[in-house]
Formats: structure tokens, sequence, C-alpha cells
């Protein structure tokens, strides 16, 4: 249980020019619980990297200070303990309690006392395996509470959670949140926890900050003062603030069937076992179907099949006017009949700017000329990456780069699109501009599947839900 | 693409239980001994000896034999080629076949190299398969003083090896989904492979670069020594594995001197 301050802090990333924040002048008295609001680029990370002493010499330039009990951060690595959002890059270990034990080593705790706390730890985040299980076996929720673990082993006086759930399912995130709670019930120390999903962890803060671009204080009190005085600026600034309406975009009716999965089932290699088993549908045009269930539940072993990137074992997806099953199709053939977005946007990125990415499909299309360059104008215009075209897709914003791989799927003028987690950790802004973007795509006649977790983003959009459960569909549903 | 590195034995099994850098000494005396003799009865004594000791180890034979069925055809190759393109055809000659013939005295110099490869994988597999990586990484440290930088480092790599292999697949999919895939020309599919290649890269760069932060604000960069939760010490036994590498080594050498056949490699 420690004071934390920051006086006059200022950093730069090296090889920028900007500052990431500057002039932050902010105080957390000892086993305060702090809520760290603000848009991307509001520099909430790099803080949190401050007080935990990652910010080192030769990765940018400190002004000010930030101290923690009076001292600077950077000596005090030890009484700090730190979660970031991945759960998959902050295991070390291939057994659990080894995992929990490493903090310790690290701490040089005595070998004695070493496997009773690590113990201790993951019984305090509910984690419900033995120390042998391996951390490969674990589910993102439980890797992400064994992190947790790792982290509470330390005995830190100050904890920081950066985003604890924005990489997890609904599922998993819940689970984190409850072993948070029990956890911090158990601890005097300083909490800061960055979190764009505001409602959810209201219950675990006594004190909200908000801070606007470059690290400028917004506000700063009670959760309810904050979040009542200034909630519609924060949710226009991309925080999920509760309470605030979202936007909603029903369908206008859905016209011919525009793809149609037929009886799709996909075995795992070497098994009788099937990550998808027997699922058919259709796909009309103008309206938006999306397919819903707890994870492993094949949703997107669904999403691929029906795109036809990955060969069924049985069954098959067909579109109208081609006589192949999708499966079957040239991939520069089957560019043009269906679009498919990934969750992570760079894997589907093959050239070195924006304008090339977007002139990509119709150019293996065969295209003219002139049909590409309008079209990769208007592509452009409409996403709002024409400021961007002659960036690097690798260098852009999480937005940004969402944006553009939706973009690039439609280029060659698909009549189908299948989005994976088309809203997957993204701010409540973006989100927004997701929304707007799907329903206009489907407002203009085009087929839409979407895999998703998000509620809210079905609720906005989809006309039909398939919701599936152990690889079968479980249940059809009209919204 | 799936890897595992699961060992071939129970991990209660005598030989999992053994100290894996006295398997290491072992390994490495008796592979060394395979290399460096030149004739065919050393490897063979060599061979038979670590076959005699399969059973003590608790290794059971069938998972031995599915991780070693590459080698067999690999030591099989070694011998027809050095048999086939020998210097010069000595001793009876066994197959005249048009220009291709092959005599005795090639035969067994390449049943020789054949089975000095045959020894260096068996006696491999032998220890590195029914070894954990996390007890070799705490023996490294523990034994020999190696820096936990690079033996946690290797561990903690070794985990997220098994990620590349469903990022591999995953890219490969959002390829074909922009309309590139390799089909049957050669050039474009090592172009596609290269770009796979550099997203793959790319990716696991920015993943390191993450854990890496992980690690450190763990302490893992602290200045204060490491304790070991796990102790790996050498028992009797491990002595004993030694000295019993050793002697086998010893043994197989002065056999085949006595029987007149030893020569060194030059």
């Amino acid at each position: 249980m420690i004071p934390v301050e920051f006086r006059d802090f200022a950093w730069r990333h090296a090889g920028r020019r900007a500052q990431a924040v500057s002039g932050v002048d902010l105080r957390v008295e000892p086993g305060e619980r702090v809520l760290l609001l603000g848009p991307s680029g509001s520099g909430k990370s790099t803080l949190l990297a401050a007080l935990a002493g990652l910010l080192t010499d030769d990765s940018g330039e400190q002004d000010g200070e930030v101290l923690l009990d009076g001292k600077p951060a950077a000596d005090q690595r030890d009484r700090v303990g730190i979660l970031f959002q991945d759960p998959e890059t902050q295991l070390v270990m291939a057994r659990s309690g080894d995992d929990v034990a490493f903090g310790l080593e690290n701490q040089a705790a005595p070998r004695e006392q070493i496997w009773p706390r690590a113990r201790a730890a993951l019984e305090a985040v509910g984690f419900p395996y033995d120390l042998s299980r391996s951390t490969h076996a674990l589910s993102g929720g439980e890797q992400q509470r064994l992190a947790l673990a790792g982290v509470l082993a330390r005995r830190p006086d100050l904890i920081l959670l950066d985003e604890p759930t924005a990489n997890l399912d609904p599922e998993g995130a819940q689970d984190i949140r409850e072993a948070l709670r029990a956890a911090l019930a158990d601890t005097e120390a300083t909490l800061i926890v960055v979190e764009h999903r505001v409602a959810e962890i209201l219950d675990l803060v006594d004190r909200v900050i908000a801070l606007g671009p470059g690290g400028t204080l917004l506000a700063d009190g009670p959760a309810a003062a904050v979040l009542g005085e200034h909630g519609e600026h924060l949710a226009a600034q991309g925080v999920w603030v509760p309470g605030v309406p979202l936007p909603t975009r029903p369908s206008r009716g859905a016209g011919d069937v525009a793809l149609r999965g037929e009886s799709l089932a996909l075995d795992y290699p070497g098994t009788d076992r099937s990550a998808v088993d027997d699922v058919s549908f259709e796909l009309r045009a103008g309206e938006l179907l999306a397919v819903t269930g707890p994870n492993g539940s094949g949703k997107s072993t669904l999403a691929l099949l029906a795109g036809g990137l990955v060969r069924p074992t049985r069954g098959r997806s067909t579109v109208p006017g081609e006589s192949r099953p999708l499966h079957k199709l040239p991939a520069r053939r089957l560019a043009t009949r269906v679009g498919s977005v990934f969750q992570d946007p760079e894997h589907q990125f093959v050239t070195g700017t924006v304008r090339d990415e977007l002139a990509f499909g119709p150019r293996q299309a065969k295209w003219s000329k002139d049909r590409i360059e309008a079209r990769v104008a208007e592509l452009l215009e409409r996403l709002r990456l024409a400021h961007l075209a002659n960036a690097n897709p690798h260098t852009l914003s999480g937005g940004e780069a969402r944006r553009l791989s939706v973009a690039g799927a439609l280029a060659a003028a698909p009549e189908v699109l299948l989005l994976d987690e088309p809203t997957f950790g993204q701010d409540r802004r973006t989100w927004g501009e997701l929304v707007d973007l799907t329903a206009d795509i489907r407002d203009e006649g085009t087929a839409l599947l979407a895999v998703t977790h998000d509620r809210d983003f079905a609720a906005a959009l989809a006309g039909r839900e398939l919701i599936l459960k152990g690889g079968r569909l479980a249940q059809e549903r009209r919204r | 693409m799936s890897m595992t590195f699961a060992p071939v034995c129970e991990a209660q099994a005598p030989i999992a239980r053994l100290n894996p850098v006295a398997k290491l000494a072992a390994v490495a005396a008796i592979s060394t001994t395979a290399l460096v003799a030149a004739d065919w009865l050393t490897p063979l004594l060599l061979l038979a000896a670590l076959a005699a000791a399969v059973p003590f180890t608790g290794i059971r034979f069938g998972p031995l034999a599915h991780r070693l069925r590459f080698l067999w055809l690999a030591a099989g190759a070694v011998v027809l080629v050095n048999a086939i393109f020998a210097a010069e055809q000595t001793g009876r000659i066994l197959i005249a076949f048009g220009p291709l013939e092959i005599g005795t005295g090639a035969l067994i110099d390449g049943a020789a190299i054949g089975l000095r490869v045959c020894v260096a994988a068996t006696a491999g597999v032998l220890g590195f398969a029914t070894t954990d990586p996390t007890d070799l990484a705490d023996a490294l440290t523990q034994q020999l003083r190696a820096p936990a930088r690079f033996t946690i480092g290797a561990l903690a790599a070794l985990r997220l090896l098994p990620l590349l292999g469903a990022e591999w697949r995953q890219i490969t999919s959002a390829r074909r989904a922009r309309g590139l895939e390799g089909g049957w020309n050669p050039l474009r599919r090592a172009r596609l492979f290269a770009s796979t290649m550099f997203t793959l890269l790319v990716g696991a760069i920015r993943r390191a670069g993450r854990l890496a932060a992980a690690m450190d604000a763990r302490g893992f960069d602290s200045e204060v020594p490491r304790t070991h939760a796990r102790v790996q010490r050498m028992h009797p036994a491990d002595w004993a594995l030694m000295v019993a590498g050793a002697l086998v080594c010893a043994g197989a050498v002065a056999i085949s001197a006595a029987y007149g056949t030893f020569t060194v490699v030059t």
C-alpha cells in the first residue's frame, strides 16, 4: 500500500517527434482503487508502463518524475505488479505452477516459501486446476487468471491492470473480473486499472481519472460524479460509458440467397471429433447473419468453411452462378465472389501501402486500370483512409487497420462478406464506425455473415442469429 | 503442423528421473565415440549396449521405434549411397548391374557409417526425448551454471513455438481470402511462402517484445540472484549413468581393438 505520484511527467517514445504524454500531475493515495479512462492516444498505457518501471532510458526520453512512495518508480520494480491484455504473451513456463513460481524466483524468495505462496495465489484467483496443469491447455480466461496469480504471488504494493479483459470473450472476461474481485478483497495494495468497458469494473474502484489527448486531465473524482458530468464527452472519445445508448441499424429486408452452406462439417485431423458438424444455412442479400456461441463452439471454423478457405470434411458451401463449391475455386476467383475479414487484420495485408492493398483484389481479378483507380479512390474516400493512402498497412492504428481489412475484402466487389469478430477489443468510437460501415455495406445489397461475441453488435445489425454449440447448430433465431 | 515435445516415456520412468545433465554427458560420450571410430564393430557394440539398456529405462519400445522411424530410413540411405559411390569397389563383387557395382568392402564401409549415424541418433533420442525441457533448463542452470537469461528465455520461446503453427494456418487462409495462393507455379509458391513468413515474423517479433516486457515486469531482469523453485541434483544414479556411459565407450573400443578392427576417422 503506497502512494503514487506523477510530477510534471512527460514521455517521448524513441523515434517519435511528439510526446506521448506531457505535463502529467497526479497523486494516488495509498490503498486507493483508481480507474484510468481516456481515448486511444491519451497515454494511459504509457503511464502504467512508467509506474511499472518499464520505460527504460533507451526506449525514449522522460521529463519530470514518477514516484512510488516518494522514490523513483524505476528503482522499485519489485513493489509493482502489472497485468497486460494478452494472456498468451505473459506466460513463461510450460506448467501452471512453475509460471507463478517464476516471479517468486526472480524475487529471490526462499524455496520453502515459493510453493505455498504460489498455491495461495492460485487459490486466491480461483484457478481450478493443479500446479502441473499445462499452460497450453488453458482457455484465454484461465490463462489470464494464471497471469494474475503470477502478479499477486509477488505481493506487490501497487497493482496495475492494463485492459485485463480486452482480449477475452465475455465468459473469460467475467471469470477474470470475479477473480479480481476476490483477490482485491484480500490485499490492501493500491490499484490502478485501465479499461474501456467501464460498467463491469466500476464496483472495483473508488475513483475515476479521465484523461484527454496527450495525458491532459479531463476529470477526476468519484465514479458517479465523473461519469455523470462527462459521460457524453467520454463516450464520444471512445469510452464505453454505461447508460449512453448505442445506435441500432435494422435491416431493410433480405433479398435472394447469396451463399448456401450445405451440411458443412470439419473433423479434426486424425480424430473422429468434429470442429463443425452438419451445419446448414442460407445467407441472403441485404441481411446480416450473426453466428454466436461459446468459445470453441466452431464459429470461426464455420466462417472458414463458408468462405471456401478450408476444405470441409463433408458438405459444401456454394454461391449462385458457380457450379463448383467455394473451396474448389481458385483463390483469385474466390476473392471476387466472397470476401473474408479475419480477426487479426495484419494477417491479410499483402502489400506495402494502403492504396496497393485496395487495388490488390481488383488487379487479381484483372479489372481494367481505370476501373481499379476509380474503385480505389471510392473506397479510400468512403472508409476515410484517403490521408493514409501511401502509409504502410502495418503502421496503422487498430481502428484504421480494421477498416482497411474490410475495405480490402470489399475491393473486388464480392456479393458476400464474412467477418470474424469485427469489433473485438475496439473502443466505443471505432465500434460505432464499424457498425455504420457494416450497415452501409449491408444496405447496398451485400450479404453479410458475422461471427461475434459482441451482443451489442449483433443487436444493432443482425436480422437472424445462428447459435452454435459444440460444433452443431443449436438454434436459429430471428431477431 | 502440430509440434509436440512430449517425452516418449512416463514422467515417473527411471530414465525420466535422471538428471538431464548426466544424460547429456552420457549421450555426448557415446555419440562422440561412435563418430570418432571408423570401423564397423565399435558402433555395432555401442548400439547393442544402447538396445540392452532400453528395458531398464522405462521407455516403451513402440513410441521409441516411432520416434526413430525416419532414422532407419536415413541410415539405410547412408549405407546405400556410401556403398554405391565408394571410391573403389573392393572385396568380392556382390552386385554387378551395368556400371553399378557393389563390393563387400564398400558395403562394410557404408554399413559402418550408417551404424555410426544410428548410434548418435538413438543415443540422442534416448537422452532428449526422455527429458522435460523445464528439467533440462533447471539442470543447465543449477549444475552447469548456465545463465538463466539463456535457459529460461529458451523455455519461454519454446512455449510460443506451437502458436506459430496455428498462426501459419491462419495467415495462409487469410491469403487465400485475398486471392493469393501458390497453386502449381513454383515461383508463385516461393513468393507466397516468403510473404507468409514475413507476416509470421512480424507477429512473432511483436509477441516476443511483449513477452520480454511481461517477464521483466515480473522481475526477470532484476539484479538479485534468482532462487530455484525446482531442485535438480546429481544423485548416485546420475554419477552411475555417466560412469556406465564411459565404461561402455571404453569397452566397445577395447573389444574392437582386441579384435583388430579399430581405426579412427582421419
